[in-house]
């Protein structure tokens, strides 16, 4: 879907707020947690960067909030140094990978950093039971003030060793959840914490983008129409087939139903579905085209 | 669409449902082979099909009046027929909003929705219902949102909320199920829940099927068809009312079988809920009396092969023992040995 940039608010030197309107209709409504991925127009290639929608579901625009990267894919720094009012730009429907756990009493949510953004949207959960501990840097901290609502029970820390993990973890009755977002280190960190306190895997959740269908581009040849198809890092094998013209069946097109099974003639597969079992898997005689691709340069299929 | 809907017909005691020519030419027919076997035979739930019962999101048909007061009568005797688990609040508004908005968009002369931001106008002229209400305010409704709506639409709906790295019924409308019961699988994980389903278990069907549930998308639903064997077209074949229905089985004979018969197909949508990330799960059963299915050759024919090679504990688990020969025997008379192609669409445009 096209969207239009229709506010920019600077939060920080690094940080800042984007408004996302719809160019025509009614957005698809976004629950806590869901984010967007923007699909961004650089020289060669696009960049597809994930950010979590921090608007109420149900509003009529899209806000997100985004740090420049220093060492940047290019997405965040277009972002920060180009993106201007009025420009449209292609957003990839709403999707969902850190729903807060409904079941948790109390949620304890601790973020770093723009780690900060997933729980925004959790504020909209309609009568959340939270205590939030936000790490920032302290020359973010006026932009972190900002963001975060001004409650007792959430409590902005700077600077390192500001906040004392282990024991506000023991602190915790049994029916609380821990949810984590940040910088990996943070992460790890926190987790470490967590596990040597004793807490359960499943009393434990982060923050994780997955289910892309690209990675590294390959070439594949099919033994019996003679095509070779060049399968690039944004699209699945079965996307270049069928834009080759090519109609290979196909029914899920999420790994699961086994429609698209396709002989290996040559070549690794690298396989993402589940469909295959262990021993199919290792045998890499069979690919699902759906959602595999390739370990080698090039594979040869029976097709 | 043109959808004319019959007045009240009744599904339990003198069974007066029967389908009009246009129904059976719309029926969802489930087998698109002469061999029946599991699979996860999920597509993407997209507006249009073999017949016009794919035509809409939620299918709303001639039969919508019945259903409902079907529903309503079963919900009085046996309130827990609907369910739905506290933490599921805003599943249940997620549901409501879907199922008017779909409704409301397939089929306009019968539903309206008026939204001025949290206040909406629901109006259902087949049931002579206008409301008023507060989206996200429950006090606003006569039901809980799920309950309120479910009432209100065709088939039986399931809540699962995804945690864990599986899925939860946790919460649930059913009042036409295939003998299973919602207040004994409330709360129960994915596969719990399937646990009593024969041969899936080992051809590894729910492990991949969950596997891709979790990761089913926003803004794209998938569909499965299921089946199984009625004796008489009655909705409630619960597990709590089997006293009333089980001896109902007995009384099928070679002599009423084509009439009392019906073969019961669920169109089963699987739908990502936007503010709770949970998955709705709609089962829409059809039902068909075996003489008004054999009016469409093509479906008598295969029906008929479909029955006679069915593994015997696929039969078993379908409840089908005891009358699986009086079907046999009923549809070879149409089975002229023809070939018969790939495919559930009826072949012919009028009966």
């Amino acid at each position: 879907m096209k969207l239009i940039l229709a506010k920019i608010k600077v939060l920080s030197p690094s940080i800042r707020h984007f408004t996302l309107a719809p160019v025509s209709g009614t957005l698809p409504v976004a629950g806590a947690g869901a984010h967007v991925v923007l699909e961004i127009a650089g020289p060669g290639r696009v960049w597809k960067n994930a950010y979590s929608i921090i608007s109420a579901p149900g509003a009529a625009t899209y806000e997100i909030v985004v740090r420049r990267v220093e060492m940047s894919r290019g997405g965040s720094a277009w972002l920060h140094d180009h993106a201007q009012i009025g420009k449209v730009i292609e957003v990839q429907p709403p999707q969902n990978l850190f729903t807060p756990p409904r079941t948790a009493r109390k949620h304890l949510l601790l973020s770093a950093g723009i780690g900060i953004t997933p729980f925004l949207s959790y504020l909209h959960v309609p009568g959340l039971n939270y205590e939030w501990h936000h790490c920032g840097k302290a020359e973010d901290a006026a932009a972190f003030k900002a963001l975060l609502p001004d409650a007792a029970h959430v409590t902005l820390h700077t600077g390192r060793n500001a906040l004392n993990l282990a024991a506000l973890l023991a602190a915790q009755k049994l029916d609380t959840h821990l949810s984590l977002c940040g910088p990996e280190a943070f992460m790890d960190f926190a987790l470490a914490t967590a596990e040597h306190a004793g807490w359960p895997a499943q009393k434990i959740h982060k923050e994780s983008f997955g289910g892309a269908t690209g990675g590294e581009p390959f070439t594949v040849h099919l033994r019996r129409s003679g095509h070779t198809i060049n399968v690039g890092a944004d699209q699945s094998l079965l996307d270049a087939l069928e834009a080759a013209g090519l109609a290979p069946p196909c029914l899920c097109r999420g790994g699961a139903c086994g429609e698209c099974k396709l002989p290996v003639l040559a070549g690794v597969p690298a396989h993402h579905d589940h469909y295959l079992s262990a021993t199919e898997r290792a045998a890499n005689d069979a690919i699902m085209i759906c959602v595999s691709r390739a370990q080698t340069q090039e594979l040869v299929l029976d097709f | 669409m043109n959808l004319i809907i019959k007045p009240a017909e009744t599904f339990r005691g003198d069974y007066t449902y029967t389908n009009s020519d246009e129904a059976i030419l719309r029926f969802p027919f489930p087998f698109p082979e002469d061999i029946y076997m599991y699979a996860v035979n999920v597509e993407p739930h997209v507006r249009g099909g073999p017949t016009s019962a794919y035509d809409a999101v939620f299918d709303i048909d001639e039969h919508y009046v019945g259903d409902m007061e079907d529903r309503a009568i079963t919900l009085a005797e046996d309130p827990l027929r609907c369910q739905v688990l506290p933490h599921m609040n805003e599943a249940e508004w997620d549901t409501l909003e879907l199922l008017m908005e779909s409704l409301s968009y397939d089929y306009p002369e019968h539903f309206t929705l008026t939204k001025n931001g949290d206040e909406w106008h629901w109006v259902n002229r087949p049931l002579n219902i206008d409301q008023h209400f507060t989206f996200g305010r429950r006090e606003t409704l006569p039901y809980g949102p799920f309950e309120y709506i479910t009432r209100q639409v065709q088939g039986d709906f399931s809540v699962q909320d995804q945690r864990d790295g599986t899925l939860y019924m946790d919460g649930g409308m059913v009042t036409s199920q295939a003998d299973w019961s919602l207040n004994f699988d409330v709360g129960m994980t994915f596969h719990e829940w399937h646990g009593p389903v024969p041969l899936a278990h080992e051809a590894g069907v729910f492990d991949r099927a969950l596997q891709y549930l979790l990761r089913l998308q926003h803004g794209k639903p998938v569909r499965r068809l299921n089946w199984t064997i009625t004796a008489n077209p009655r909705l409630d074949t619960s597990p709590e009312n089997y006293p009333i229905w089980g001896p109902e089985k007995a009384e099928i004979n070679p002599a009423n079988v084509a009439h009392r018969m019906c073969l019961r197909v669920e169109v089963q949508t699987l739908t990502r809920l936007p503010r709770s990330n949970a998955i709705l799960f709609g089962i829409r059963g059809y039902l068909i009396r075996l003489q008004e299915l054999a009016r469409v050759k093509k479906w008598a024919i295969r029906m008929h092969r479909v029955i006679r090679d069915l593994h015997p504990q696929i039969a078993e688990y379908k409840g089908m023992p005891r009358y699986r020969q009086f079907i046999i025997d009923y549809l070879a008379s149409y089975d002229d040995g023809s070939h018969l192609n790939s495919g559930t669409a009826p072949e012919q445009d009028a009966l």
